[in-house]
């Protein structure tokens, strides 16, 4: 499986180990983690408590699929995996991991960011940060976003 | 005909979590937009325009201009904050 959505936590060295499979054309290897920051995207003091993230089940995995297809189109990649945790966070969790191979490290660097940055602007997950006051917030979306995928040649307008 | 609407996040949290809406033949997916926010004021407030919100129809993302099938599922959901 491809794509994966749940609530545990997953082990990174454990992912890379399985996507390797020990195929011998295999050359580099690139993962990407993301990790629940213990402050508000606007930059603002120490204040999350804790983070819910909701998605639209089917969808999500389907619009994943459809990136790693879209990756395999534009670089020669081995293989593909894209594991992303739904509910309840806490600050330095583990949110999502993203790990690619190739047979050299540039096509694994670059499908590697392509594949954050469409998941990022396209994916259907939504983040909601919870104060330690108990007052909690919908995430926005940053224009940064769309402009890191605009680098891939495609448009989001997501945040707009 | 009928479609199933679905919301999200904060849209969700405005309007509960889906529900089952008659339209009829030839509706686009903007149009079905429109007929949500002639309904009442919740969904007159959550669904206007120019607020930032995104479409989907059978889970795939679309623009407004699609036409709609008898027992589609259709979803309004803000911008996405994943990853």
């Amino acid at each position: 499986m491809r794509v994966c959505i749940q609530h545990e936590d997953f082990d990174a060295s454990q992912e890379i180990a399985a996507l390797r499979g020990g195929d011998g054309a295999v050359g580099a290897v690139v993962s990407f983690i993301g990790t629940v920051r213990d402050r508000s995207v606007s930059g603002g003091p120490v204040d999350t408590a804790r983070l819910e993230l909701e998605h639209y089940p089917g969808m999500t995995e389907r619009a994943i699929e459809a990136m790693i297809a879209a990756a395999y189109e534009r670089f020669p990649i081995t293989a593909a995996r894209v594991i992303h945790r739904v509910g309840v966070l806490q600050p330095q969790d583990q949110i999502v991991l993203v790990v690619v191979s190739s047979s050299h490290r540039g096509d694994a660097f670059a499908a590697c960011e392509f594949l954050i940055d469409y998941l990022k602007t396209e994916a259907p997950f939504w983040k909601k940060e919870y104060r330690p006051d108990g007052t909690a917030e919908w995430v926005d979306a940053r224009v940064t976003d769309d402009a890191a995928l605009e680098r891939w040649g495609l448009k989001s307008g997501n945040a707009r | 005909m009928q479609v199933t609407v679905r919301y999200f996040a904060a849209l969700r949290e405005a309007l509960g979590s889906q529900e089952a809406v008659q339209v009829a033949a030839g509706t686009t997916l903007g149009a079905l937009r429109d007929q949500l926010i002639a309904s009442d004021p919740r969904h007159a407030d959550a669904l206007r325009r120019g607020r930032a919100l995104r479409c989907a129809v059978n889970q795939a993302l679309a623009d407004e201009a699609v036409l709609l099938a008898d027992g589609a599922e259709v979803a309004f959901f803000p911008p996405v904050t994943g990853g």
